[in-house]
């Protein structure tokens, strides 16, 4: 890999820390109550510890940890969802996240209107969009369907849809959550294969997984999570092996 | 920062767009209740307050007029802050997942709101062009009416400034979205909507004047003076009101910047 370009994710000490009230204050009331009483008191929790690795562009990252070890957090910190407590993150190029795929969509709206609204969502115009909506509504077969509301899709159409829409645009970083299980048996090869060719352009990608095969298969490098911490970090075999090894012990 | 907003322009004419078809779909009329509503609820008010009580309320020319600036606007201010108070909280589930500027929500209600506004205000031209065709007294039309713009504006600015406010009070403290419906009650009484300041005769000085810090109290007799009487507004009104929009404004970008990593947390 060329080592002049750039990091397309740089997390550089990343500390996430989060304040867990044992009950949700939401109304004034409470609030004052406790503030008076001085009982406005919060159980620190560090979900990430300085965290810090580099993704170069087109590098497959495989991110593994237990339930809990902070994953989900440190793809929120990525995807520029949540601002870390401390240190930074730099993301070079356009993000897809993967994890929710029609989080963007409103219920009420046509499929056709939610290509758009989703694709502005991730920041692209509509003109852009026009360009790609032929390819968008190829892909997810909907094409009977589309001038119906969202709301009467199935979980699955709605998956489809997303998936359609975020692939599309060409994202220069792809998050995945887990295997991507969009649709029937028919459309997941059809995605597979989506990934697959967009893995071929060189896409970064960051995969979070359990399942140590598929981080082997897909990624270069990986690191494990425990606890918030990067415990591990190397090629994706080594990590692989440290979390197997850590997975029986457990046992 | 400048970056940010040209990026996701897109995104706010996106969801100003879908405000607005979504607010008449599955409405038979459709859009046309932009205008039937202010024309009914007018008809209503002017019924209860030029007949059933006072009948001296009579004694302000062009009554219908009159409660037409004033019911436009008040209906405006509230609809577009309630809306873009609530904007954040209902917008939880994008917010959680994807990145994206959070001021657009907010923002994007009040522009959403402000154009069914000016569509809404061909009504006050039509009743105009009927005082104007039909009636002994018409209006006063003068060419000030083409300043009626400037107390648009400062309204907008308010509307974009409180709504900020709110939409953060409201992802911390849900309590905000009730005490903002009384506290829109006392806005309709303390704008002089139906009636008119003077008819009041209040002698009590500290009534009056807290019935002009108001900020809508300005903004309405400003936009009166140009539609409805044909004279230049009171400078102080403009000076007041615009002052108040923009320190909302600040108050409430500043508020917003400063709390709205912490939303993810809260919604």
């Amino acid at each position: 890999m060329d080592n002049n370009l750039a990091p397309a994710v740089k997390v550089d000490n990343v500390s996430v820390l989060f304040n867990l009230n044992k009950e949700k204050i939401d109304n004034l009331k409470e609030y004052f109550i406790k503030l008076v009483t001085r009982k406005l008191h919060y159980n620190e929790f560090w979900a990430l510890q300085d965290v810090s690795f580099e993704v170069m562009p087109g590098e497959r990252i495989g991110i593994l940890g237990f339930n809990g070890a902070g994953k989900s957090t440190l793809l929120k910190v990525v995807a520029g969802v949540l601002k870390p407590t401390k240190g930074s993150v730099h993301v070079d190029g356009v993000i897809a996240p993967l994890l929710e795929l029609g989080a963007g969509f409103d219920m009420n709206y046509s499929g056709r209107e939610n290509i758009f609204l989703y694709g502005a969502t991730m920041g692209y115009s509509r003109k852009f969009i026009e360009t790609k909506y032929d390819e968008i509504l190829s892909f997810c077969e909907l094409e009977e369907f589309i001038d119906v509301p969202v709301k009467n899709y199935s979980s699955g159409m709605r998956a489809r849809l997303g998936f359609a829409i975020a692939t599309a645009v060409e994202p220069e970083i792809l998050i995945l959550d887990e295997v991507l299980s969009v649709g029937d048996a028919k459309f997941r090869k059809k995605s597979e294969a989506k990934i697959q060719s967009m893995f071929d352009k060189g896409v970064t990608v960051l995969f979070v997984s359990h399942n140590t095969d598929q981080v082997r298969a897909l990624c270069n490098t990986a690191i494990l999570l425990e606890k918030g911490r990067v415990t591990a970090s190397g090629t994706a075999a080594e990590v692989c092996a440290i979390y197997d090894e850590k997975v029986n012990k457990k046992r | 920062m400048l970056k940010n907003i040209c990026k996701y322009r897109y995104l706010l004419k996106e969801i100003v767009r879908k405000n607005i078809k979504l607010q008449y779909r599955n409405s038979i009329l459709g859009v046309f209740w932009t205008f039937l509503q202010p024309l009914l609820t007018t008809l209503v008010l002017v019924l209860v307050f030029s007949r059933i009580f006072g009948k001296d309320s009579s004694a302000v020319l062009n009554y219908p007029v009159y409660l037409l600036c004033g019911r436009l606007i008040y209906e405006f201010y509230t609809q577009s802050t309630k809306r873009a108070m609530r904007s954040i909280v209902q917008s939880a589930s994008v917010i959680k997942k994807v990145y994206i500027p959070k001021y657009i929500y907010p923002l994007s209600n009040v522009i959403s709101t402000f154009t069914t506004f000016l569509i809404s205000l061909s009504v006050l031209v039509v009743f105009i062009a009927y005082f104007q065709l039909f009636s002994d007294s018409p209006v006063n039309l003068t060419g000030y009416a083409f300043l009626a713009f400037v107390p648009i504006i400062i309204l907008f600015l308010l509307c974009v400034g409180v709504g900020l406010i709110l939409s953060v009070l409201e992802v911390f403290f849900k309590d905000v979205e009730y005490l903002y419906d009384v506290f829109c009650m006392l806005i309709f009484y303390f704008t002089p909507i139906f009636y008119n300041v003077k008819q009041l005769k209040l002698d009590n000085t500290l009534v009056l004047r807290t019935m002009m810090a108001n900020p809508l109290y300005s903004i309405v007799s400003m936009f009166r003076s140009c539609v409805l009487f044909g004279e230049m507004w009171n400078w102080s009104w403009f000076w007041y009101s615009l002052a108040f929009s923009v320190i909302c404004i600040i108050t409430g970008s500043v508020v917003f910047w400063r709390y709205q990593d912490k939303f993810i947390l809260h919604i």
